[in-house]
């Protein structure tokens, strides 16, 4: 495989209150993605993006994001209705071919513009569950369960795993949420769906992101500390929860063999949990051990801009290599109910030939 | 240097207006599964699944890969989802066609579909509760402004409309079957949106395509002829702004440049033995003949009225019948591709051109802004 490496990375908050459509969001991302990598957006070689119809309602939204690219002249361009991390590997692996060099990525979505639990019940099966309105939260409650069960693990963990990610987020301009609360006064509050209480039910908001990758030893030139990308796979589980272990994470496991994971130690994991027993589920799956650092820029439970929160995984971790030096670090994104796509990512801050 | 792409397996659904026998998954899997037994493969030798289809509001089922996945055999495997509006198909196979190039994978199967029977499409096409025009009056003025330009006599378009219409009788998958379509027929139907009468107008179906793609080694041991992937090509531009020419629009010119830089075509209306172009209105042959340079400027319906894109003509268009025949918009692009990929292979049966060796495969959306073209061949170079 060709050496690609994330040379830039940008991200912004939308404000729902300022009114502004998801393509304003997208502007300052790529505009400042673009300038970071150091490339004239002319030369870039492909661009590839995700986003939702649905969080917009309305057909072909992702149409208009298309004029954030400066679309003129005409670009070599492709879409995902997918979180952006599927956008990323698109254009991973169409750096892959060798006749392109660059690719900027990204992703956006405004869900406060609909009623998200009500429009995800739309994700299911149509015709067996989607009728139910069974709603993500109450699937990932039910996924809640069986992983307490089975691990022996308490809601007290959960409290935990919530109560971290909110003081992490203090320190991320990002973040929608962040407090200082002890795991005792997150556990006083109500159920929103047992064992699930609304610290444990990630913080959506409107958001965009915006990376640019390059290919071979120019990264090396454009950027100090690029990150490489060293394993990239993603995998599916079958949809119906009566079909699967929900203690288990099956397609997480294969992903992260399938990019080398285990092969050296992880010291940093930006995972897309966007509930807190997702965290004790990934962490078995993905083969993390207790020293790695999870979720230091507070993750989905404080800042989950729907359809980008992937995308913003990866490009915390290039931050971690990038910024804060790290040397092995791994991104997750994840889509479905209960953890059923799961993307992983590692990067490093040398290639193997280093 | 990339891998080499084949496509080794075909299948598409009998296309209909309401195909109430079958679920979104039935659907598909009767493509698939078609396109499995035509490659001579099994479910467990597809590593890697990418499916596409245009926006979800048209069946109500948002990210539809997830429900699909079990039902296509996904799981513990990679699956994609494409969407780049009208030509989804085409851009779903060409992203099917990256992961063999790129040598990520070795087997992939590729799907596009789309049940408009589930849904409101019409209402879809017309932004929903945002209100507009739809996809027909949309391109009308675009139409218009094309026969004033290159003062195209009217008769053309209703010559598309009954050739594809009478090509599609020799497709048993095609969702029109109308065999007594003549142009007096055509001419008498009612305006929908000028100069657009009803039957020069695509229709509403419920269908599914699916590809078998592979690498030069799969393609050289598979049970039938391949189809060689000699080139591929996206191209977007923005949709709206004074500067653009939406008739003839730069990215579909840059999109065909590039596909045909690949293939190695350097005169594509010599070199080009059939070609699978999207025409969901009858004046966009010839429209699309002079954007894909296989005609001069203003000289497209000229090929059309000779005869030159008829079945029997020097360079056919849409011998399949056609997205005028039949449309499951997500599928419209694949479909195709797909024929043009069956027309290299020798395997399009009654509708098979002879001696087909080189074939495109187009496809465009949103508001004529977004084009996937592949060049496919019975040798892969």
């Amino acid at each position: 495989m060709r050496d690609v490496a994330i040379v830039s990375f940008a991200q912004v908050r939308g404000d729902p209150a300022s009114g502004l459509p998801e393509v304003l969001l997208l502007v300052p991302a790529i505009r400042d993605a673009i300038a970071r990598s150091g490339i004239p957006r002319r030369s870039i070689g492909f661009t590839c993006s995700g986003s939702c119809d649905y969080l917009a309602g309305q057909p072909f939204a992702f149409v208009q994001n298309l004029d954030a690219t400066g679309a003129w002249p005409p670009i070599a361009e492709s879409h995902v209705e997918m979180d952006g991390a599927w956008a990323f590997y698109e254009a991973w692996v169409r750096l892959q071919h060798g006749d392109i060099d660059t690719a900027l990525v990204f992703a956006s979505g405004r869900s406060s513009l609909c009623n998200l639990r009500e429009v995800l019940c739309l994700q299911l099966d149509p015709y067996y569950l989607s009728p139910l309105w069974v709603d993500d939260v109450a699937l990932a409650a039910l996924q809640a369960q069986a992983v307490l069960a089975a691990t022996g693990r308490t809601e007290k963990d959960l409290a935990e795993i919530a109560a971290r990610c909110r003081r992490d987020a203090r320190a991320n301009p990002f973040a929608e949420v962040s407090g200082d609360e002890d795991s005792a006064a997150l556990l006083a509050q109500p159920y929103v769906a047992s064992p699930l209480r609304a610290h444990d039910i990630p913080a959506t908001g409107d958001g965009a992101a915006a990376l640019v990758m390059v290919a071979g030893e120019r990264a090396r030139e454009l950027c100090e500390r690029p990150a490489w990308i060293r394993g990239l796979d993603h995998r599916v589980d079958p949809q119906y929860p009566g079909v699967r272990d929900l203690a288990r994470c099956r397609s997480a496991e294969i992903a992260a063999a399938r990019a080398g994971v285990a092969s050296a130690p992880i010291e940093v994991a930006e995972l897309m949990t966007q509930f807190p027993h997702e965290e004790i589920l990934l962490r078995q799956a993905l083969g993390l051990g207790e020293g790695v650092v999870v979720n230091p820029s507070g993750g989905p439970l404080t800042a989950h801009p729907v359809m980008a929160t992937g995308l913003v995984r990866i490009g915390e971790a290039f931050r971690q290599i990038n910024e804060h030096g790290r040397r092995r670090v791994l991104a997750h994104a994840a889509s479905g109910p209960c953890l059923q796509q799961n993307l992983v990512c590692v990067l490093e801050s040398e290639t193997e030939a280093d | 240097m990339a891998e080499r792409c084949a496509v080794i397996g075909i299948g598409q659904t009998k296309h209909a207006k309401r195909r109430e026998d079958v679920s979104l998954a039935g659907l598909l899997r009767e493509a698939a599964q078609r396109a499995l037994d035509d490659a001579e493969l099994r479910w467990r030798d597809i590593e890697a699944v990418v499916i596409g289809t245009a926006p979800d509001l048209f069946e109500g089922v948002m990210q539809p890969e997830l429900y699909l996945a079990d039902a296509l055999g996904a799981a513990g495997k990679p699956i994609l989802r494409v969407h780049t509006a009208g030509s989804v198909g085409g851009s779903t196979a060409l992203v099917a066609a990256g992961l063999i190039q790129s040598r990520v994978h070795d087997r992939v199967l590729t799907l596009a579909f789309e049940k408009q029977s589930e849904g409101d499409t019409s209402w879809g096409l017309s932004g929903g509760r945002s209100g507009g025009v739809g996809a027909g009056g949309y391109f009308a003025p675009h139409m218009k402004a094309y026969i004033e330009r290159s003062g195209a006599p009217e008769h053309i378009g209703w010559k598309v409309a009954v050739k594809d219409r009478l090509n599609a009788l020799k497709n048993p998958y095609a969702h029109l079957h109308l065999p007594k379509i003549d142009i007096d027929t055509v001419k008498g139907s009612e305006m929908l949106w000028a100069p657009i009468r009803r039957l020069e107008s695509c229709p509403a179906s419920d269908g599914a395509c699916a590809m078998v793609l592979t690498n030069q080694a799969g393609g050289q041991h598979a049970p039938r002829p391949p189809a060689w992937v000699r080139g591929g090509a996206m191209r977007s531009e923005l949709g709206f702004f004074p500067g653009r020419d939406p008739v003839d629009p730069q990215a579909g010119r840059h999109c065909a440049t590039e596909v045909y830089r690949q293939a190695g075509i350097t005169d594509p209306r010599g070199q080009l033995d059939v070609a699978e172009i999207y025409v969901p209105f009858s004046w966009y042959e010839p429209m699309w003949l002079e954007n894909l340079h296989l005609a001069k400027k203003n000289e497209g319906w000229q090929l059309t009225d000779r005869g030159v894109t008829a079945f029997d003509g020097d360079l056919p268009v849409n011998p399949s019948g056609g997205v005028l025949s039949t449309n499951p918009i997500g599928a419209s692009g694949m479909i195709r591709f797909a024929e043009a990929a069956l027309q290299v292979r020798n395997q399009a049966g009654e509708h098979q051109i002879d001696g087909a060796r080189v074939a495109l495969g187009h496809a465009y959306g949103g508001a004529a802004q977004y084009f996937a073209m592949w060049v496919v061949a019975s040798t892969p170079n």
